[in-house]
């Protein structure tokens, strides 16, 4: 990975970009998932439209990969990228990562792109949800800094 | 469909399904465009170099995608807020108590981060994309959410 492609600039970027983001997140108000009850509903077996959101995304995402990597046989116009899929490497990381994930969406009802999409339909005691997600991510980075110069130094002083 | 598979869909899949196409729709476009699968929580770490110099929010991917990011955000924020205007029932408020949001909330930021991914990264684009890393960690996350709200429920807290 070496030769990570820049990512795009300039308006006609971030203008589709930002058209992107505005039928994700009209889709996420929509979809009701914008509301933490609805989505705790579903965890508590009480409504299961959940079910379709995620499917009938997934569905049309899946569609759009196999034209985009399959069979559009150039790469993206506004960026140069080569079309590809979503690859995440397996290891124990994506199982507690998603163990710590699912207590606190079980907890709460709220994930990230639900969360930004309610402080847009004005639920402001959202912002408790959107601020302890910062706070999660600055501590988990801060906690793998940490970590990571704990096993740097453990090698040198290992070497001796 | 059958009524007693009725009663676990008391407000039909109608709406459910039409905002999981749009969901998906603003995938296709971003995708179609630049090349780019679109997750929703990389924001939170990225954003976070804006204000830190701690090395791991600065990593070369994330200053590259940093801006992108901000720009997709306010589309989600700025969508939401027009279906709200137009066919939605306006602007609303949760009644989930505050401590159960910033708790939740910092614990969905601890675990999107190290698991890589969230509901729209590994949920939408993951499974999108047949990932076998981003299928294994949606069915972590449920079974785990399932569990715990119903322990929230069996405990009493409402709401």
């Amino acid at each position: 990975m070496s030769d990570t492609p820049k990512d795009g600039q300039g308006a006609r970027f971030h203008a589709l970009i930002l058209a992107g983001g505005v039928l994700f997140g009209f889709g996420l108000g929509v979809s009701r998932m914008a509301r933490p009850e609805v989505v705790l509903d579903f965890l508590q077996f009480q409504d299961l439209g959940l079910l379709f959101v995620m499917g009938g995304a997934a569905v049309v995402s899946a569609v759009t990969f196999v034209i985009g990597a399959d069979l559009l046989d150039r790469p993206a116009p506004l960026t140069g990228r080569e079309y590809g899929r979503r690859v995440r490497e397996m290891d124990r990381n994506v199982l507690v990562g998603g163990t710590v994930f699912g207590v606190g969406w079980g907890l709460s009802g709220i994930c990230p792109g639900a969360a930004y999409a309610s402080f847009g339909v004005g639920n402001w005691p959202i912002l408790w949800a959107i601020g302890g997600m910062f706070l999660g991510a600055y501590a988990q980075g801060y906690a793998r800094s940490v970590l990571a110069e704990r096993r740097a130094t453990g090698e040198v002083a290992g070497a001796d | 469909m059958p009524r007693w598979l009725a009663a676990y869909f008391p407000d039909g899949v109608l709406s459910y399904a039409v905002g999981g196409l749009f969901i998906g729709l603003g995938v296709a476009v971003i995708y179609l465009g630049t090349g780019i699968t679109a997750g929703a929580s990389t924001f939170l770490e990225t954003t976070l170099s804006y204000a830190s110099r701690l090395p791991r929010f600065n990593r070369p991917t994330y200053l590259a995608s940093r801006d992108w990011r901000l720009t997709f955000t306010l589309g989600i924020v700025l969508g939401a807020a027009v279906y709200a205007l137009t066919i939605g029932p306006g602007g609303w408020t949760t009644e989930v108590q505050p401590w159960r949001l910033l708790a939740g909330g910092f614990l969905v930021g601890v675990g999107t981060r190290v698991g890589k991914g969230c509901t729209s990264g590994h949920g939408v684009c993951g499974v999108g994309s047949l990932s076998g890393t981003s299928i294994t960690n949606v069915a972590t996350f449920m079974a785990v959410a399932i569990g715990t709200a119903q322990v929230v429920l069996a405990l009493g807290v409402t709401p």
